[in-house]
């Protein structure tokens, strides 16, 4: 697992030609490599070979409800803000099996799944998404019983992460304290600059990566730059949360009308839960195979928005949209202080873009908790 | 272990929902040890009185034959279960009933009406007789009504979620068309079971599956209202193959009412 090392390492630069020395070097380590690639019109973590597949010269236009690409034509391989996914499916399935039961003779016989362990690489990962792995860790990590399949996933995982020199309009993770410089949790991390990368090791297998590729010094004036291009897109930010810590002001404010007004908005479709890279709510069933000689216990990614979520027996606790909606906001920034010891909102923008109404969780929270929108 | 008695019954439908269900009939047919058709004319078994532990029913009650018949059929099987949009909601052919006489357009569609025996109105099967199970779709999906019968046959009720297409669509991994391209897609108002199958060929989800749980028609309306649609096409988005599902009737109602 990657680790913050206690004196940071010097930084190199990797032209851009040389970012496929990297891809080679973790394929040869046995690594299949993840990056964002641009997929029915978004961009998307695939498997790559090589950085040509890359979003090269690509833009993003997002706002709430919407977005769209554009190739501004120039060599920037990162100059665009988070698709609609972080690197949850690949880590927490969609849709995993958990095990098998077989009809032997009058016996059931229980099986574990196989678990797929093949180790990921991923080039491109952004800061909010390395805060939100964290908080994924310890709700699969976390206690008595980790997650078998998370762990075997996660363990083998090599990040290159990517500061973020390009922020979107629905961004706000200088807000949240999550960006958009990756602090924590990465092996190798870039800067992207006109004609390659600033390029930092965040542990002893990032520095042997990096080290294999035979880079030079970045300078000082290259480190500047890469400073000064972080810290513009953190302040390019126009959105934000009216505090870091929200929950005595939400469950202060259960019966503001301000829920029954979102409520009217609101599809309760689940979008923001299912893009939203820290939500780990899940549903577990079971499907009859073979004429009822076996069955497939199957978990897969479930949310506030559905009506088992708040079902007990005999009993749904969230008949409807405004219970639902409220459920969501007070729990990701309320309920995780209690959980995690911090909110589970890590200002990726995703739940603003993806929601198919646009409803935007920075006006409904300082609506709720009385702050007005910045 | 004695097979489940399975029997297959056609009201007014186009046969779809039966083609889907024969899309998987040789693995049906592997299940021979466990399960039994009785009555499934399009595979050759006609036995259409025959008691059964599980009728699937597929197409809605638009004549009075059918009110009948739907009676006698519900003393005969142990379980009910409707598949597809018509026996499930009434059917595309439900739009006469928002018709002041719904008969009406028998005479403008048949030249000789007179020999068309036909109610006014195209119903769901529960309007007349209590049912067990309801599987949505048009047609429904073939793996949803073969694990249907799997599950059955063992005794226990199937999966049958109400969540919206969206969920699914989102655990199948599609970008969504709604919003990166402004397609009028159904799928936040539409039950999943389906495995958001438009959506992953970069269509809009036209609702066939009827209405999710938790249906809010005004705020799709004005979403397909900001996208360019006016009233009369986000009507029809509405009111098409589940038009006589209750909200999708309110909201399709609704928007035409506003134009
Ligand atoms: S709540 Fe929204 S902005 Fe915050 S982490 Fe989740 S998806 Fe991103
Ligand atoms: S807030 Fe938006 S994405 Fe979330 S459930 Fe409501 S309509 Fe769907
Ligand atoms: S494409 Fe349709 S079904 Fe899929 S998430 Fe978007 S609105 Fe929902
Ligand atoms: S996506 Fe919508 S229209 Fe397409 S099959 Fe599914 S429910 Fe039917």
């Amino acid at each position: 697992m990657s680790r913050q090392p206690d004196v940071p390492s010097s930084m190199v630069f990797l032209p851009h030609e040389g970012l496929s020395g990297l891809l080679d070097h973790l394929r040869s380590e046995g690594y299949r490599c993840l990056g964002p690639v641009v997929r029915d019109g978004a961009i998307q973590m695939e498997p790559v070979a090589h950085p040509d597949a890359f979003p090269i010269g690509f833009r993003d236009r997002q706002e709430k409800g919407t977005y769209a690409l554009e190739d501004a034509g120039d060599a920037r391989m990162f100059a665009f803000a988070n698709g609609p996914q972080g690197l949850k499916p690949w880590l927490f399935s969609p849709r995993e099996t958990l095990w098998h039961v077989a009809r032997r003779g009058t016996a059931l016989a229980f099986e574990p799944a196989e678990i797929d362990a093949a180790p990921l690489a991923v080039i491109g990962i952004r800061s909010c998404d390395l805060a939100a792995i964290a908080i994924q860790d310890r709700h699969f990590l976390g206690g008595a019983r980790p997650d078998p399949a998370y762990a075997a996933r996660r363990g083998g995982l090599f990040v290159v992460a990517v500061n973020c020199t390009h922020a979107g309009p629905t961004c706000f993770c200088v807000s949240t304290g999550d960006g958009p410089a990756a602090r924590a949790g990465f092996d190798v991390a870039l800067t992207e600059l006109e004609d390659g990368f600033v390029a930092a090791a965040g542990s002893e297998r990032g520095e042997r990566a990096l080290a294999g590729l035979g880079l030079a010094p970045a300078g000082g004036a290259r480190e500047a730059a890469a400073h000064e291009r972080v810290a513009a897109a953190g302040s390019a930010q126009t959105r934000s949360l009216p505090g870091r810590d929200l929950q005595a002001a939400l469950l202060a404010n259960l019966l503001h009308p301000r829920w029954e007004a979102v409520a009217g908005r609101c599809l309760s479709c689940g979008n923001c839960t299912l893009v939203c890279p820290t939500c780990f709510c899940h549903c577990e069933r079971e499907e009859v195979s073979s004429g009822g000689a076996s069955a497939e216990h199957y978990r897969e990614w479930d949310s506030c928005f559905s009506e088992g979520h708040a079902f007990i027996h005999g009993l749904q606790v969230r008949p409807d949209i405004r219970s639902r909606y409220r459920q969501w906001l007070t729990h990701k920034l309320g309920g995780w202080h209690d959980q995690f010891g911090r909110s589970g909102c890590v200002g990726c923008g995703r739940c603003i873009t993806w929601c198919p109404v646009g409803i935007d969780i920075t006006e409904e929270a300082a609506a709720v908790c009385g702050a007005a929108t910045p | 272990m004695a097979r489940l008695r399975v029997s297959v019954h056609k009201f007014s439908s186009c046969d779809g929902c039966q083609l889907a269900l024969l899309n998987r009939v040789e693995e049906v047919m592997r299940l021979a040890d466990r399960v039994a058709f009785v009555h499934f004319a399009e595979l050759g078994y006609v036995n259409p009185d025959a008691p059964v532990d599980v009728a699937f029913v597929e197409g809605s009650v638009s004549t009075p034959e059918e009110v009948m018949r739907i009676r006698e059929l519900r003393k005969n099987a142990r379980t009910l279960v409707t598949i597809g949009a018509c026996a499930t909601a009434g059917g595309i052919q439900a739009l006469r009933n928002l018709q002041a006489d719904g008969r009406a357009w028998v005479a403008a569609l048949y030249p000789s009406p007179e020999h068309v025996s036909l109610l006014g109105t195209s119903h769901a099967i529960s309007r007349y007789v209590a049912v067990d199970l309801e599987l949505w779709g048009c047609p429904v999906d073939s793996r949803q009504v073969f694990s249907a019968i799997q599950a059955l046959a063992l005794g226990v009720m199937p999966i049958n979620p109400r969540d919206s297409v969206c969920m699914a669509c989102k655990r199948e991994g599609n970008v969504c068309v709604l919003v990166a391209h402004g397609a009028p897609c159904m799928g936040p108002v539409t039950r999943s079971g389906c495995g958001a199958l438009c959506p992953r060929f970069g269509r809009a989800c036209y609702a066939c599956y009827g209405p999710s749980e938790q249906v809010n028609g005004l705020a799709l309306t004005q979403r397909l209202a900001s996208l360019g649609l006016d009233p009369d096409a986000i009507a029809r988005r509405f009111l098409s193959i589940n038009n006589a599902a209750g909200p999708f009737t309110e909201a399709g109602l609704r928007a035409r009412a506003s134009q």
